[in-house]
């Protein structure tokens, strides 16, 4: 590791440590409301509590059924949907600057519509994160296959591919790390939109546990689970992460 | 051999759009030639004057609005892959696949056995000097190497007809020069009819049996010029007095042309109607 990337690392972790050392003043010395700002010694208490008695598995088990339902349905209809738009020039005319703003809309709005017709369990929060991360993973698919360089095209056609060779040696190839990418931003904002919602209006999940915990005043153990879910989230990003750049170098 | 043209161009003309529409230009018009059977044939013109139009039509991949091109005896109606291969300016490798998987997915596209591809791809590799570097990806090599690994995946497809659309139109003089004089080579042993595209002068005496020279928009073909050196053409040949003479000759016919085009062009308004 050369000199300049240690000190990057080194201010990495320096930063989280003194706002960590701040937070512990903040409680100890400084005199803030212990029901305002827990001492971060009894969050790491709590913590432990939280993973050794597994309590939290029926959370999680909601929270990522709810993700993984909504990312499979955004995935798929985004990647369909985003290939048929791109195959003619008209209706990308048509349809990618329509999506575009859509998706500029705070699609949250949505949430008390969707609790109403899908009601407060987990299906309200699979439509919403469907919905939200549909947007990134149709536009990246779109831009993905209607950019492949025309020459490309020409020249596979000039050789003789057929409709099913072009698709899979030219077209998949090009598009595929557009899509990737894609896939990576609709995967964050499906994580996003389901824990943002379950703590509007929800009956079960990670993040309608916080909420509860929060509103009985048990800061620690909820600051606990705040920093449960925000390892569960990092985890999820760098699979997601990983994967793409697996799939980017093949 | 039968003395038959391996292509036959008959009054050609292409126009892109429809009439009237504001997009509407005439790209070629009444081209008629003949390419006989392992010749170098130079298209060369100003910019805009239709000869990638016409290279496009003789090799099927544009439908012309009138006229007829007959290749190796049959109406052209289509890519014509197992009878034509091209070459193209730039970017036409795919940049995720190496130089050696570039060559192979050409011929696997004709449905070549995989034995016979390897075999086929390597002898085209070494042909053009790229066997050291079959390994990499167009992005790793130069510009020049790129158009080399085109010009391999070209042959290894072994057709008798080979366009190329200015394959060498983004190269810097100097590597542009040697890669005529390999091409040259090359191609005095492969005995393939090829129709080249370029704005070039040098590069189309040094190159061409014949070449023919576009007139200004709507193009069509001024005249044809024979170059009667035999290949293997040598550095020499670009320093000698006929050589030179050749390129003036060139030069006097395109000047007027471009002269044309530039003048055509300045006197178009930026807005129609905005001047009235």
């Amino acid at each position: 590791m050369s000199a300049r990337r240690l000190g990057v690392r080194i201010v990495q972790v320096a930063v989280p440590a003194v706002l960590i050392a701040l937070w512990y003043l903040a409680t100890t010395r400084w005199g803030v409301s212990r029901i305002l700002l827990p001492n971060p010694v009894a969050v790491v208490e709590a913590l432990k509590n939280v993973l050794a008695t597994g309590e939290f598995l029926p959370d999680l088990r909601v929270t990522l059924l709810e993700l993984a339902v909504a990312f499979a349905i955004s995935a798929t209809s985004g990647v369909a949907i985003g290939f048929l738009i791109s195959r003619s020039g008209y209706r990308i005319r048509v349809y990618e600057p329509l999506l575009a703003a859509i998706y500029a809309v705070p699609l949250i709005l949505f949430l008390p519509l969707y609790v109403l017709w899908f009601g407060l369990g987990p299906a309200s929060k699979i439509a919403l994160g469907a919905t939200i991360s549909f947007f990134p993973v149709v536009l990246a698919t779109i831009a993905g296959f209607g950019n492949v360089d025309r020459v490309m095209v020409t020249a596979a056609r000039a050789m003789g591919a057929s409709n099913f060779q072009l698709f899979r040696f030219v077209l998949l190839p090009a598009a595929f790390p557009v899509i990737l990418a894609g896939m990576r931003v609709g995967f964050t904002v499906a994580l996003l939109s389901i824990i943002g919602s379950e703590t509007l209006a929800s009956l079960a999940g990670l993040g309608h546990h916080i909420v509860e915990l929060s509103e009985n005043m048990e800061m620690p153990r909820m600051f606990a689970y705040v920093a449960f879910v925000v390892a569960i989230a990092a985890v999820l990003n760098l699979v997601v992460f990983r994967l793409e750049a697996w799939g980017r170098r093949r | 051999m039968s003395n038959e043209p391996a292509i036959r161009i008959r009054d050609v003309s292409h126009r892109f759009g429809e009439e009237g529409e504001a997009r509407n230009v005439r790209a070629l018009t009444g081209t008629s030639l003949d390419v006989a059977r392992g010749e170098l044939l130079c298209l060369i013109g100003p910019s805009g004057c239709g000869k990638s139009t016409l290279l496009n039509i003789v090799g099927g991949l544009l439908a012309p609005s009138a006229g007829s091109v007959e290749v190796l005896g049959r109406t052209v109606a289509g890519p014509r892959p197992r009878d034509i291969a091209f070459v193209f300016q730039e970017n036409a490798l795919f940049p995720w696949n190496t130089v050696r998987e570039n060559v192979d997915l050409g011929m696997r596209f004709q449905g070549v056995a995989r034995a016979e591809r390897a075999e086929r791809a390597q002898r085209a590799l070494v042909a053009v000097g790229l066997a050291d570097f079959a390994e990499h990806y167009p992005a790793q090599l130069s510009g020049g190497m790129r158009q080399r690994a085109a010009l391999a995946r070209a042959l290894s497809l072994q057709t008798g007809i080979l366009l190329m659309d200015e394959p060498f139109g983004a190269l810097d003089e100097q590597t542009r020069m040697i890669l005529g004089e390999d091409l040259s080579v090359l191609l005095a042993a492969t005995k393939k009819t090829i129709v080249f595209v370029t704005h070039s002068l040098g590069e189309a005496v040094f190159l061409a049996d014949r070449v023919a020279v576009f007139s200004a928009r709507p193009g069509t073909i001024k005249q044809v010029i024979a170059v009667e050196e035999p290949h293997p053409r040598k550095p020499e040949f670009v320093t000698s007095a006929k050589f030179t003479g050749l390129r003036n000759q060139l030069y006097g016919l395109l000047h007027d042309e471009i002269r044309k085009t530039m003048s055509a062009e300045s006197a178009r308004p930026a807005t129609p109607g905005a001047l009235s």
